[in-house]
This record gives structure tokens, C-alpha cells and sequence, in this order.
């Protein structure tokens, strides 16, 4: 396996996956922001993505499943991004900041 | 693996070709998916997620489906950037942002994290001994089509119900109520 022959081992994708959904769980952890999360969570998702269609190109019996269910994690992805932008517009008119840290009512 | 596979090929024969631009798309999702988790400001982040999600499209492109790397650019390049672009421009004060993590040890934690998970689902894929079955159909755009309004058809129902129903959960949680 040579580094031009690349695209035809299930391994590459799997380790493109991998990382994607390593530099999600990075951002997330250690992003101050909500808006910083949320990106950070659409590579996890990009990730997942990625694994999904990885297998659906090499090992599954039927190539429609895996492409279907990226196309729900698409639609996911989209409706989770709806929301959690709304909620970040609503957190940003009550505390006037978009800090994950400010966002302290409800803390004992 | 594949018959038609060539062990080595040669940097200007069509596979050659064909691998030097799939490195390309590797390294342009790496690249962004760097700048997306690591930049200070989150405009550049945005940026760097736009860059990601294209090299993401292309890594489709090379899984044999190009219908999902069109659905790729034309919901995440296409719409999701977009909406958290408004989303900075409407609640993202810059001046007063501030940058860098909240604690001494979120950084290399967070670092050792990610490189735990990365390195074990390496491991993992590496390891695992792979079982290759026949094909039932050919994935193409026709197939999905039929699958989707046959066998998957109560699902697109509901994912498209759940669409409708965060559509307007985000509008009535980001209005501005006027009775306040």
C-alpha cells in the first residue's frame, strides 16, 4: 500500500474519521464559547459522517443504507444547529455575552 | 482488496493523479478542522469550518457518492455556515471576548483527550480483521431515491417532521417577546 494508493483502504477514512471526531471532542472541551462548541460539535458529527460512509463504501451489503443515514445526520445536524444558534441569540440577550462561563443563574 | 487496485502507481498515471488529489482533500479537511477547534476568533473558526466541510465533500466524492458530497456542500458549506455566521453577527461581541481556555489544565487535558480517542479508534480500525460482502445494488442516485420513498420512507417522514418542529422551536426561542 503505497501513499498514492490511499483512497482504496478502508483504514485511511476510518482514520480521517477519527481525527474529525478527535478535533470535535478538542474544540468542545476546551472552547469557552457557545458558538465554539457548536462548531465544535458538527465535526463530531462530520466524523461520524465519514465512518458511516467509510463502511458503506467497503464492507456493507447494500451502498444505499450508509448514504440514507448520512443524509439523517445531515437533516440532525441542520435541526441542532437551528436550535442551538437560537438558544445562543436568546443567552446573548439576557447576559449580553456568549461566554459558556457567564451563563450562571442556575448555579448552586 | 480491490482486483483493479495497483500496488504502486506512478505519480502521473491516472490513479497516481487521482491519490495526489485525494491527499490534497486530506489535507485541506485536516487544515480545517485545525483552524475550526484552535482559532482565537470565532469568525476564523467558522472559516475553518467552511474549509473542512468542503475537503469533507471531496473525501465523499472519493467514497463513490457524489450525491452526499453535493448534500454536504449545499447543507453545511451552504446553510448551516451561514446561520452561525448571522448567529456571530447577531450575539458575538468581539471586544469583549475573552480568548484562551478558562483553566490552566483544559488545554492538555482536552489535547490528551482527543489524542486517546484518535489514537484508539486507529488502533481499533487497524485491528479489526474486515469482512468484505457482495454488493446487493450499485448506490446510485436512482437507488437512493427508490430507498428512500420505499423502505426508508417513514423515517424521511419523521426527520423531515423533526425539521419542521426545530424550524419553529428555534423561532420561538430566539424572538424577542414584546410583553417583557
Amino acid at each position: 500500500m503505497t501513499i498514492l494508493g490511499l483512497y482504496n483502504n478502508l483504514n485511511t477514512f476510518l482514520v480521517i474519521g477519527a481525527m474529525l471526531f478527535a478535533m470535535g471532542i478538542y474544540g468542545v472541551v476546551t472552547r469557552r464559547t457557545f458558538i465554539g462548541m457548536l462548531i465544535a460539535a458538527e465535526m463530531i458529527l462530520a466524523g461520524a459522517s465519514v465512518n458511516f460512509m467509510a463502511f458503506n463504501r467497503f464492507v456493507a451489503p447494500d451502498p444505499v443504507t450508509g448514504q440514507v443515514f448520512t443524509l439523517f445526520i445531515m437533516a440532525v445536524a441542520a435541526a441542532e444547529a437551528a436550535i442551538g444558534l437560537s438558544i445562543v441569540v436568546a443567552v446573548y440577550r439576557h447576559y449580553y455575552s456568549i461566554d459558556a462561563e457567564d451563563a450562571t443563574q442556575l448555579k448552586g | 482488496m480491490n482486483p483493479t487496485m495497483v500496488s504502486s502507481p506512478s505519480l502521473f498515471s491516472v490513479e497516481g493523479m487521482v491519490g495526489v488529489v485525494f491527499l490534497i482533500m486530506i489535507a485541506i479537511t485536516i487544515i480545517g478542522g485545525l483552524i475550526a477547534s484552535n482559532a482565537e476568533r470565532v469568525v476564523r473558526a467558522v472559516a475553518g469550518l467552511i474549509v473542512c466541510f468542503v475537503g469533507v465533500a471531496g473525501i465523499y466524492f472519493f467514497l463513490n457518492s457524489p450525491f452526499v458530497s453535493m448534500m454536504q456542500i449545499l447543507i453545511y458549506v451552504g446553510a448551516v455556515a451561514v446561520a452561525i455566521s448571522f448567529a456571530i453577527m447577531l450575539a458575538a461581541p468581539e471586544q469583549r471576548k475573552k480568548v484562551g481556555p478558562s483553566g490552566p489544565l483544559v488545554g492538555p487535558l482536552g489535547f490528551a483527550t482527543a489524542a486517546l480517542l484518535a489514537g484508539g479508534f486507529s488502533v481499533l480500525a487497524f485491528k479489526t480483521n474486515w469482512v468484505q460482502m457482495d454488493k446487493i445494488n450499485d448506490g446510485s442516485l436512482r437507488t437512493i431515491g427508490l430507498e428512500l420513498l420505499t423502505r426508508y420512507s417513514m423515517v424521511f417522514e419523521l426527520i423531515s417532521i423533526v425539521l419542521l418542529i426545530a424550524i419553529l422551536g428555534a423561532l420561538v426561542i430566539a424572538r424577542i417577546r414584546r410583553e417583557s
